[in-house]
């Protein structure tokens, strides 16, 4: 395998990007991105995109050569293809891209995430992503993402003492955070008593315990070391990019507090990279819900399963603290944009890596993205290095 | 929509579900393979009885158009006293729901396909002191 290596990163603005169509969000990351490489746009090779539901939220679907086409690449023929994991759809595009090249099958090659979510409602907008867990069995019986993750929570709390402070606390950090990330959504600090008293969703989760659902789009561009080093004096590489699946519907599973799809993903990441989990610099992880951060603390194995919440009352996650997670806000405060996700995580990595991070900049030689789709049959962990 | 879940309505409307011959495994909803065995896996059709204990629940307030009639809901996970756990509605007062509660299956309406379509039926769970 060769060694890859992110050589140019770009992200549109995150959030209900009402005058902007589909077509402009993902070109604006594109652009971006290809600005940042030094690239002309010719020497890419490929395209990987991750979109969740074009077909839903657009009634489109053809979603890659689409991208191809108005990103410029009709002309070269670029081989274009979308991959699709639910809200891991963009850690899928980091991942085909990454064995592209780590393979030899291509020098240079563009994986983006996009997705519009505004051309339907905000329920019609929910009900899409829930479909990302089992329609039949429990979107029959209303089990949307909300009540599901709710359930998680509750039985968290129940067995390991977990209070709704605890999850108000990682929703006003990951705020906190995005007032330094001029991309994000919510740029705004919220406290934690307002978090607290925010109106329920599914109890014991509150409005703000629940990320947006967003428009946006990321991009980043991987080419091998050689042919990095032509284009940078600051790649980022990639020494593992490890993928896992779990049970479709939470029931099925043997234990509800544990994603096993993230314990086996992250494992074999830190195996193939050579590293521990707490020697990791930097983490973005999934906060589609407060306590599914809770949680990944917990199966990334930064802490012993139930002990999650210390991480966040002991400082530890925060900017300035040992094992910063979320720099950029997160899915809360810099916004879920479904597909886009996944690479809008790669983006903050190497930005923080290569110390381009602005006031949200932490000290880091090495980085983590874990996404995840729905409740966690799917789970994308990379890890990052300079 | 109405093949899709009208195909299993002997699952929905009952709780009738799988179970590995081989391993012992329960599933609901049912399976034709058993992720433990395989392809040495044993299926057949059991009864699951109609009791159970919640183990984890949620009151939803944010509840979709179509079900706004029943707002707020209540999601539970359940572990059947002779299956295995599942997901399904609590139907009780919010203030009656609790972690450890018993609770026993009742066939229920669960929503309909607009105003003149289809109408779902399944199973949902009371509390009981039996």
């Amino acid at each position: 395998m060769r060694k890859v290596a992110i050589i140019g990163v770009g992200q549109s603005t995150f959030g209900e990007l009402w005058n902007v169509s589909f077509r402009d969000i993902f070109l604006s990351a594109g652009v971006e991105a290809l600005e940042d490489s030094g690239l002309e746009g010719k020497e890419v090779e490929a395209l990987f995109v991750g979109n969740m539901s074009g077909g839903r939220y657009l009634a489109q679907e053809h979603i890659a050569a689409l991208i191809a086409d108005y990103a410029g690449l009709s002309e070269l023929n670029v081989p274009a293809t979308r991959v699709e994991a639910a809200d891991a759809s963009g850690g899928l595009a980091l991942r085909q891209a990454y064995m592209a090249v780590a393979s030899g099958m291509h020098d240079i090659v563009i994986a983006g995430g996009a997705e519009k979510v505004t051309d339907v409602g905000a329920e019609m907008a929910m009900d899409i992503l829930s479909s990302s867990a089992d329609r039949e069995w429990e979107g029959f019986v209303g089990a949307s993402l909300p009540p599901l993750f709710a359930m998680i929570a509750r039985m968290h709390m129940e067995k390991f003492g977990t209070t709704s402070e605890d999850l108000a606390m990682i929703s006003s950090k990951n705020h906190r955070n995005a007032v330094f990330n001029p991309k994000a959504q919510f740029k705004r600090e919220i406290s934690v008593d307002t978090a607290l008293n925010s109106p329920f969703v599914a109890e014991p989760l509150r409005l703000f315990d629940c990320a947006p659902i967003s428009d946006g789009a990321a991009a980043v561009i991987l080419a091998d070391f050689e042919t990095a080093k032509k284009y940078t004096d600051t790649p980022v590489f990639i020494p593992a990019c490890s993928q896992a699946s779990d049970y479709l519907a939470v029931q099925s599973r043997k234990d509800f507090l544990t994603m096993a799809s993230v314990v086996h993903a992250s494992r074999n990441a830190y195996q193939q990279a050579d590293v521990e989990a707490r020697d990791l610099d930097v983490f973005e992880v999934h906060d589609s819900f407060t306590i599914a951060e809770l949680i990944a603390y917990e199966d990334l194995g930064l802490v012993k399963k139930g002990e999650g919440s210390k991480l966040i009352r002991e400082g530890e996650v925060e900017l300035d603290g040992s094992l910063p997670v979320n720099p950029s806000g997160g899915l809360k405060a810099c916004g879920h944009a479904i597909g886009a996700t996944g690479i809008r995580q790669a983006v903050e990595i190497t930005l923080q890596l290569r110390g381009d991070a602005g006031k949200r900049q932490v000290d880091a030689e090495k980085g983590l993205a874990l996404n995840i789709g729905g409740t966690g049959a799917t789970a994308v962990v990379t890890i990052f290095t300079r | 929509m109405l093949p899709r879940f009208w195909r299993k309505i002997k699952y929905r409307y009952d709780l009738t579900g799988t179970e590995c011959e081989t391993c012992g495994r329960q599933y609901y909803p049912p399976r034709n393979i058993c992720p433990t065995c395989r392809r040495k896996s044993s299926i057949k059709e059991v009864h699951f009885g109609d009791k159970g204990t919640v183990l984890s629940y949620s009151v939803v307030h944010d509840v979709a158009e179509n079900t706004k009639m029943r707002k707020p809901y209540i999601i539970a996970l359940i572990k059947l006293e002779q299956g295995p756990v599942i997901v399904s509605q609590l139907v009780c007062n919010p203030d009656e729901a609790n972690t450890g509660i018993k609770v026993k299956k009742v066939f229920r309406k669960y929503g309909e396909e607009g105003e003149s379509g289809i109408i779902y039926y399944g199973t949902k769970f009371v509390p009981t002191t039996d």
